[in-house]
């Protein structure tokens, strides 16, 4: 997600290449056209959704009604790195609310939220299927098990630096 | 046919393999109560009220979308049967805002009709109630999420249209029914059809009531209230009052629309001969000047906004032509007052309409004068005109049968009644330009080819001065997505003329029209029942062409010239803008 900025027009031209692939496909393309669509943005905003609606052949509120309706995706723009905490019942059980706030206090913004230099955001899922290594945390696509609160820091560093 | 026999609650009985078990439960006479079942549009067996026992099932199953077995042993009415069904009304009721005396589906909501049935007395799941919405802001549809309990219905009425902008939101407990971002209706992408409305078995959704204005307008002495009706109404409120579905109104309708004190009552279908005559002109001048062609109807308000949020490309195929209501009440305010001496702005003009979106129509830029005088000031349902005459305590079945006053506007044709059925307007033109073209009085001017619900697209090729016509008719917007889709990909024939309706069936199923019981739309086919009403009176009127209207015809020679003249041009005719699908700035963007 984001490493490497696109320019709006970049990420227009990506868009009508994933469009082009869908044109057509109706109902059952919604979640994986918007899924790349998102892969390209960060978030689904309203004009996207009606490209993708108007290519697909479906309604603009059939699209907006799929994107409220799972968690993945998301209406608002994330930071160039994104913090998701699972707090699937294994992470949960094994202390992952306590990595989330200290993440929370740490970057300064609260779940959901992105800092205001755009370069950080914090959100939670639901079981990343990696309950072994609970808790977890995802950075972009990096994956930190057995994780404990003092760690944090160090990792945000990281990301910091980067 | 594939027979399939099994029992229920003792009744043996041979179905079809292809029906559900409500079907045959039906057949062997026993009713299986539903909610969220509308035939045809929405068989999702989501709500779990018409859960039956099936025996040596592992559960309770849904009779709406279970299909029948070979020796099937159902029971209906078993006390695990009643049980669940009581306690998932409990739910359903739990979360829903139980306004119920001052609601507008007060006595006509299929949720209380249950709840009366299964003698519910106390809700026992008294839980936390979900955050709803209440958007009135649109001129035609009000949605009060607080009523509504989520059985999909209207999304599913309103993706029987191919519009879509009803769709389910969120999820869970925070699921609501709404437009994307949930944005008024007013905001999205809506015709105003009102088969959302039709559909919906609570509040949920209705119409933007107005009867308070008329009543303001007809209690205010300064005021002169000219009320008109459209030909579909008769065909229907007569339901509001006990008839049977089907049953021609006329008189009644007349007798208490006078009762309720209007200074003037008229028929629409003056204003839809008149149509005829300019858009039948307008037609004939399109085919000679080399126009463009097929030119489509406009009488449909749905249709206009369909045309003009999605298929904007045809607007120059629209006949500019306003709609019948809308040119008499021009008319009214103009001509009349001139006849009669009254100042214009002291007249108030209020159509009765069987549709929703015409509200809206009303309130339109285009269609009001230089000083922004409103041809129409307020357009009434069906709906609301039986609830005014309820309020005033009329009698409706007591009433004797009357017309409309004879003065100006008061003559019709058999030609303007058929307006309300789809193939109307396409008939009653053909009937006048035929004439014209032929230079005679036909004989022979029924065109049944174009009647019927049977197909939502219709074409016939038509023979009118000698030369073959092709014509086709749309109703439903699924339908004319239908046909405009193939005439742009250049499928279709070269049509000459085109009708397209909003609703299916008509204007007799338009929006505002009286809504029936899930349960009783199960055996009948509601629009071909309120069409015939009005072939019934076409039949029976001394004219049935629309040329033949003698006021239509002095009209042009005291006031309007000619027809698609200047002053008619002024008067009579409108244009139209495209509309944009959720403007980028109805969101907030970060």
């Amino acid at each position: 997600m984001g490493k490497t900025k696109l320019t709006p027009e970049e990420m227009s031209e990506k868009l009508d290449v994933i469009i082009a692939s869908h044109k057509g496909e109706g109902q059952k393309a919604i979640m994986s056209t918007l899924q790349e669509a998102q892969g390209v943005y960060g978030y689904l905003p309203l004009p996207v959704q009606k490209k993708v609606a108007f290519a697909l052949g479906v309604s603009v509120a059939e699209v907006y009604g799929v994107v409220s309706f799972y968690s993945f995706f998301t209406l608002k723009p994330k930071g160039d790195t994104v913090f998701n905490v699972c707090l699937g019942t294994a992470c949960y059980v094994k202390g992952s609310q306590l990595l989330l706030e200290k993440i929370e206090e740490n970057i300064g913004v609260s779940t959901g939220e992105v800092t205001t230099d755009g370069k950080f955001s914090i959100s939670a899922c639901r079981c990343v299927g990696a309950c072994g290594l609970a808790p977890v945390i995802l950075v972009n696509d990096d994956v930190y098990g057995r994780l404990t609160p003092d760690e944090i820091p160090g990792i945000i560093a990281k990301y910091k630096e980067a | 046919m594939n027979m399939v026999n099994l029992t229920i609650d003792g009744v043996q009985v041979s179905v079809p393999a292809t029906y559900t078990v409500l079907d045959a439960a039906r057949r062997a006479g026993i009713k299986i109560p539903t909610l969220c079942f509308l035939k045809g549009i929405n068989e999702a067996g989501a709500c779990r009220v018409c859960l039956v026992e099936i025996e040596k099932a592992r559960a309770l199953a849904a009779a709406c979308v279970t299909p029948v077995g070979e020796g099937m042993i159902i029971h209906t009415n078993s006390e695990k049967v009643r049980a669940t069904r009581k306690s998932t009304l409990e739910m359903i009721l739990s979360d829903h805002n139980r306004d119920c005396l001052a609601c507008i589906r007060n006595r006509n909501c299929e949720l209380q009709t249950l709840a009366d049935e299964y003698a519910i007395r106390n809700i026992t799941y008294e839980g936390e109630k979900s955050i709803s919405k209440f958007d009135d802001k649109s001129f035609s549809i009000v949605r009060d999420g607080s009523k509504c309990i989520k059985c999909g219905r209207c999304v599913s009425a309103c993706n029987k249209q191919e519009i879509g902008v009803l769709s389910f939101l969120n999820r869970g407990f925070s699921t609501s029914v709404g437009p994307a971002y949930d944005v008024s209706m007013a905001d999205a992408p809506c015709i105003y059809c009102g088969q959302c409305i039709i559909a919906c078995p609570v509040g949920a959704l209705h119409e933007k009531e107005e009867t308070e204005k008329v009543w303001e307008a007809i209690n205010d002495p300064s005021k002169h209230v000219v009320m008109q009706v459209a030909p579909a109404v008769r065909a229907a409120i007569g339901e509001e009052f006990g008839y049977p579905i089907g049953t021609r109104s006329t008189g009644k309708m007349f007798a208490a629309m006078r009762r309720l004190g209007a200074d003037k009552i008229y028929d629409t279908n003056f204003g839809a001969d008149l149509t005829i005559i300019e858009e039948g002109t307008e037609l004939l001048g399109r085919i000679k000047n080399g126009g463009v062609l097929p030119m489509i109807t406009s009488c449909s308000p749905g249709w206009i906004r369909f045309c003009e949020f999605y298929y904007p490309d045809f607007i120059p195929n629209l006949s500019t032509c306003k709609s019948p209501h809308q040119m008499e009440g021009a008319l009214i305010k103009t001509y009349y007052a001139q006849k009669k001496g009254i100042d214009p702005s002291s007249i108030f003009t209020v159509s009765v309409m069987p549709c929703t979106s015409k509200k809206t129509e009303a309130s339109r830029e285009q269609l009001r004068d230089s000083d922004g005088m409103r041809d129409v000031d307020v357009v009434i349902t069906t709906r609301e005109l039986a609830r005014m005459i309820r309020e005033a305590g009329i009698q409706f079945s007591a009433l004797p049968d009357e017309g409309p006053d004879m003065d100006l506007f008061g003559e019709y044709t058999g030609a303007s009644v058929i307006f309300g059925a789809t193939g109307g307007v396409m008939e009653a033109a053909l009937r006048t330009v035929a004439d014209i073209l032929e230079d005679k009085d036909l004989p022979k001017f029924e065109y049944k080819i174009v009647r019927g619900v049977a197909a939502d697209v219709k074409e016939a090729e038509i023979t009118l001065g000698g030369m073959p016509v092709k014509v086709a008719i749309a109703h439903s917007t699924a339908g004319a997505r239908k046909l405009l889709d193939a005439i742009r990909a250049g499928t279709a024939p070269s049509y000459t003329f085109i009708e397209i309706m909003g609703c299916s069936g008509g204007c007799v199923c338009g929006g505002g029209q009286p809504q029936q019981p899930a349960q009783v739309l199960m055996d009948i086919d509601i629009r071909a029942e309120r069409a015939k009403a009005l072939y019934e009176e076409d039949v029976i009127m001394p004219e049935r062409k629309s040329h033949k209207n003698s006021e239509v015809m002095s009209l042009y020679k005291d006031f309007l010239g000619e027809p698609n003249g200047h002053m008619a041009h002024e008067l009579l005719h409108t244009h139209y803008c495209k509309k944009e699908i959720y403007p980028d700035s109805l969101v907030d963007q970060q």
